[in-house]
């Protein structure tokens, strides 16, 4: 099978992520990567837990002072979103539709790119109006460290989404880049796996006290 | 190979039955985003209503467990067959990330 073959609706694969040896690697490769990513996660995750709240003087900002329900709330919704709408490419990926594909990734990626400028508010926010900063405090480091961090992987996983989909704009779906497809929205799922528990143990335990 | 498994000898019947599996898939995916986003709701409705916080803490950290194994089965499709070594890699990244956690509530202090 030709890596380049042309197919037509009928002939596609019912599983064209895994139907060539690349597929298959590349598939295996990223779970492995994928675990990789839950130990950083964790350490990061222990390292916030850890030094939650640890301020050096009794006016610098803590976790219940800072957070926002609502802001919070609006972010979880763009990133929970985006990830139904990347499903849903797959979906047309799965049934050999480019196009609609394609337009689901938009969305994901406009939602993805929603949830970005929020977060990039709320640090500035945090800045002026509390001296929350990455040096305030080690409760400072800690929190920028690892939302800082969750925040970089969207901001990659937007480029690497876009660039797959530039790049192969005029190529329509083969079984070169199906797997290619495929593994970025593992990683878009992911990215919301990680938000869901920053949601839960940074911003609503945070406000909890 | 395996698309040469896969289709019959009658491939518009057979793209008739993939394209249906797929749509009932879908629906399957759509159903399990309502439940995740119903929890999120919950969640931010327990925070939001002041309960106590022995009460809080267990509850959502609760949600929050039962959202990712959907997103890990469900969106992520750990549910197919052939998802053994990914489980491995997943869980073995995941039992080392716990322990972490777990070494640093306890020893760390300030």
């Amino acid at each position: 099978m030709q890596m380049d073959q042309k197919f037509t609706d009928t002939t596609w694969p019912a599983a064209p992520e895994k139907a060539t040896l690349e597929g298959k690697n590349k598939y295996l490769g990223f779970w492995l990567f994928l675990g990789g990513e839950t130990v950083l996660f964790a350490s990061l995750f222990a390292t916030y837990l850890a030094l939650k709240d640890k301020v050096p003087n009794a006016d610098a900002a803590l976790a219940k002072d800072i957070f926002d329900l609502p802001l919070t709330f609006v972010a979880t919704m763009l990133l929970l979103t985006s990830s139904l709408t990347s499903v849903y490419a797959m979906y047309h990926m799965k049934n050999h539709d480019f196009k609609r594909m394609q337009a689901w990734l938009v969305v994901t990626v406009l939602l993805g790119a929603g949830f970005l400028g929020l977060e990039i508010y709320e640090f500035n926010h945090y800045v002026h109006e509390f001296h929350h900063t990455f040096t305030s405090s080690a409760f400072g480091s800690a929190f920028y460290t690892l939302v800082g961090f969750h925040g970089a992987h969207v901001a990659f996983g937007l480029l690497w989404i876009t660039s797959l989909m530039l790049r192969n704009a005029g190529r329509g779906l083969n079984l070169y880049n199906a797997p290619k497809f495929y593994v970025a929205s593992l990683y878009w799922h992911f990215i919301d796996v990680v938000w869901v528990f920053i949601f839960t143990v940074v911003y609503l335990m945070g406000m909890v006290g | 190979m395996v698309n040469e498994r896969l289709n019959s000898a009658n491939p518009s019947f057979d793209l008739k039955y993939r394209r249906k599996k797929n749509a009932e898939e879908m629906k399957h995916q759509v159903i399990t985003f309502a439940m995740m986003i119903f929890f999120t709701l919950i969640a931010f409705a327990a925070v939001g209503f002041d309960f106590s916080k022995w009460f809080i803490k267990p509850v959502i950290l609760l949600l929050a467990v039962v959202q990712v194994i959907f997103q890990l089965y469900y969106f992520m499709h750990m549910k197919h067959k052939g998802h053994n070594t990914i489980a491995l890699f997943l869980f073995s990244g995941l039992a080392v990330g716990l322990l972490t956690v777990l070494t640093f509530l306890t020893i760390v202090w300030w």
